[in-house]
């Protein structure tokens, strides 16, 4: 047992803080700073930087364009994107549908597909949730029915995240009835521009546009464009489960980010008399945080040592996915509490120039509460590693 | 970065499982504690003859010469087995400030004596730095007046490690002097109790006793720090054999108590408190690997990584003893089920070397100091 790094990768992390502090520039550094999310436009241009490094897909094999980095270079890689608030890549492209292709596409979807996500050409948004099915996601009721060449869908998605912005969306559709409701569902890949398609954003808590309803009437999409097999495609995004472990160890480096902006704004805040940041009380709030997230980091570390070394890691995705929620919802929750009335903000006062993270920290607060309910809602990540790792 | 364990190390993992599983009899435990025995003498032989007790002891002194992962090996089994040793106190903390040559060592590794730690004054609640007792030259020797609060497991010491001001005011860090003094000493009080774990501790009064230094004069205090953190490490182990006991326990119950026509397990909110158990255990895991893995880092991050696991283990343990007995229902109170005697055992754990409260302070101090 070791915490180490090889020489070779303290080497590979300096030659990643040079690219890092060479192309993260001003504006883009202080957006990731100040909490704000970027839209999916700035993403791509981050995207880009990467592509033209030969960075696009970091938890990728060679084969298919990724880096091959080791489960550590990627943690490295995270811990200094946290540290020089490099923005995020496109998630659903590069995390979600990317490796699925990969794994079970044809190779003239994976010619098609892949370059493009690589480049950051191509937004990727995801039709799986809709009004009847959220945790329940098995119950989806979207059809598409064959004909001839082409499969005609009908239905509705809600929840698409940038749905908006994206070029191609992929949905999982139910292609048969079935007894056992997870047969029977397929998973398909839709240009955004076939006619029948229409958006209607939905405005969240934070009063942003991230994510839409997407309506289906008599969309007719090429049969080719069908991944694996019919009646098949709720078992593909298992392949996705080994890697999520990865991906969310890696998003519990990022809180460290919203760390230092909270002990930044609470250091400048006064209250009678003194820095905010000296109030034991409120030390004491933030420690209590720290020690959570020095845990979280553990448990990170030791994913992805698992992960390097092959062995299975059991229920500690999920349970990474649950504390990292937590702890990002208390984080943003304090940042708010730090900037107490000047948080009661949604836009900058009139007159004055937008000054800091104001009104930023409000909407990351408002923004947060979604993730204890996505991507598995805790409550649904308790009941899985209830079941899957303790045997309940 | 590495959180395998070496075969030798797996090697011993098996035997320290072994042990606990011969040890874990509960029964025979509460005829021993019934009994009023001060310590698992048995197990204690045992363990000097597996070599054990001087797993942290160099090899020059008749140990193994093996570093924390080892420790916290063979104090995991403790853990889980509720084994009532006073292994961190003599084998661990004392060991690191014992000179090599010092023939003390052999006889801890022999398990013929023990040493205890009198780190703390009562007005000083944890702080190592606050030493009122005092030491003052007296020919060629020195002479000790004072009081130590809280020593784990003294009643059955042999020696104590007894740090006293030999300059400075009370809380100054630097001016403080590690002396060893024999429980037969002239002018030691030794005042036994029974702690709520069925350890047996002690507290200490001296007057005017003679004692001889330990290291050096006046700069007792880093090693004295560096050894405790050693000792924390170990008990964090402990704690951690202790709490997936509980966790394992708590789990097996749920699956075959029957209440209302099914098991427990079949309700969801119980299986979510269940979750949250294990969730404490990998928290408390990966803590308590950071902090093992940085008790030779530079000082101020080895006070995070201890500080941080201090603080949050014992979070996370009492969580989930608590939790364990109110999963348990009823029976879970019970003075017969070792479930009780776990949650009794990390209660004494967590104010040892310093509570979560404190540790937290001491976790925020470290992590500002590295930020500055």
């Amino acid at each position: 047992m070791n915490l180490a790094f090889s020489a070779a990768e303290e080497a590979f992390r300096q030659e990643v803080r040079a690219f890092l502090a060479a192309n993260v520039d001003g504006p883009m550094r202080e957006m990731v700073r100040t909490g704000m999310r970027p839209e999916p436009a700035e993403i791509q241009a981050w995207q880009r930087r990467m592509h033209a490094q030969g960075w696009s897909a970091p938890t990728w094999p060679r084969e298919h364009g990724g880096t091959g980095w080791s489960p550590t270079q990627y943690f490295i890689y995270e811990t200094e994107a946290a540290r020089a608030y490099a923005p995020v890549q496109p998630h659903q492209g590069l995390e979600l549908i990317g490796p699925i292709i990969f794994t079970y596409g044809s190779e003239a979807q994976k010619a098609k597909y892949l370059p493009r996500i690589l480049s950051g050409e191509a937004w990727w948004c995801q039709g799986y949730s809709e009004p009847g099915a959220g945790s329940d996601l098995a119950s989806l009721k979207t059809r598409a029915v064959r004909d001839g060449d082409h499969y005609v869908v009908n239905g509705q998605k809600i929840w698409t995240s940038y749905a908006q912005a994206a070029t191609n969306i992929f949905c999982l559709v139910r292609t048969e009835v079935k007894p056992r409701k997870q047969e029977g569902i397929s998973l398909l890949l839709i240009d955004m521009d076939t006619p029948g398609i229409r958006v209607r954003p939905i405005i969240t808590l934070d009063e942003r546009h991230h994510v839409n309803e997407v309506f289906f009437d008599e969309v007719r999409v090429p049969a080719e464009n069908l991944v694996g097999e019919e009646g098949r495609g709720w078992g593909y995004g298992k392949v996705l489960l080994d890697r999520e472990r990865g991906i969310s160890a890696a998003g519990a480096l990022r809180l460290a980010q919203f760390v230092r902006v909270v002990k930044e704004r609470a250091a400048a805040v006064r209250d009678s008399g003194s820095a905010l940041l000296a109030q034991p009380d409120f030390r004491g709030k933030l420690a209590q945080i720290e020690v959570e997230m020095l845990a979280l980091e553990g448990m990170s570390l030791r994913t992805l040592a698992d992960a390097e070394a092959g062995v299975d890691s059991g229920p500690r995705g999920s349970m990474l996915k649950i504390r990292w929620s937590e702890l990002v919802q208390r984080i943003t929750e304090l940042w708010a509490e730090a900037l107490g009335t000047d948080a009661a903000l949604m836009e900058p006062y009139t007159g004055v120039e937008a000054a800091d993270e104001m009104p930023h920290a409000m909407a990351a607060y408002l923004h947060m509460r979604v993730t204890t309910i996505y991507g598995g809602a805790n409550e649904v990540q308790r009941n899985i590693i209830a079941w899957r790792a303790l045997g309940l | 970065m590495d959180f395998s364990l070496s075969p030798e190390q797996a090697m011993l993992r098996d035997s320290v499982e072994r042990f606990a599983a011969e040890h874990g009899d509960f029964p025979a435990w509460r005829r021993r504690v019934a009994a009023g025995e001060a310590f698992d003498a048995s197990a204690w032989a045992q363990m000097a003859q597996l070599g054990w007790l001087g797993i942290a002891v160099p090899e020059a002194a008749g140990g193994m010469g093996f570093g924390p992962v080892e420790t916290m090996l063979v104090a995991e089994g403790l853990g889980r087995s509720l084994c009532r040793v006073p292994y961190a106190g003599s084998c661990v903390l004392a060991p690191a400030l014992l000179a090599e040559s010092d023939p003390l060592l052999g006889d801890i590794v022999a398990g013929t004596v023990q040493v205890a730690a009198a780190v703390s004054e009562a007005e000083g609640r944890y702080d190592l730095a606050h030493v009122a007792t005092s030491a003052v030259r007296s020919g060629g020797g020195w002479v000790l007046d004072g009081a130590k609060s809280f020593v784990p497991d003294g009643a059955t010491a042999d020696w104590f490690i007894v740090p006293a001001r030999t300059a400075g005011g009370v809380a100054d860090t630097a001016g403080i002097t590690l002396f060893l003094v024999p429980a037969t000493a002239e002018g030691l009080q030794v005042q036994r109790h029974r702690g709520p774990d069925h350890h047996h501790h002690a507290k200490l009064v001296l007057r005017q006793v003679e004692a001889a230094v330990l290291g050096g004069v006046d700069g007792g205090l880093g090693p004295l720090e560096a050894a405790v953190d050693r000792a924390i490490v170990a008990h964090l182990a402990e704690a951690m054999g202790s709490m997936e006991a509980l966790r394992d326990t708590t789990l097996a119950y749920l699956k075959t108590r029957e209440q209302f026509g099914a098991t427990l397990g079949s309700f969801q909110a119980l299986q979510h408190r269940m979750v949250d158990m294990a969730i404490a255990c990998e928290e408390a895991r990966s803590l308590l690997y950071l902090a093992a893995l940085q008790l030779d880092a530079p000082a101020m991050a080895r006070r995070r990584a201890v500080s941080g696991a201090k603080a949050r283990v014992g979070q996370c343990a009492m969580f989930v003893a608590h939790q364990a007995v109110q999963l348990h229902g009823g029976v879970g109170t019970s003075d017969e089920l070792a479930v009780s005697h776990h949650l009794r055992r990390l209660r004494v754990i967590d104010v040892l070397y310093g509570d979560a409260a404190h540790h937290l302070r001491c976790f925020a101090a470290a992590t500002d100091a590295m930020a500055a």
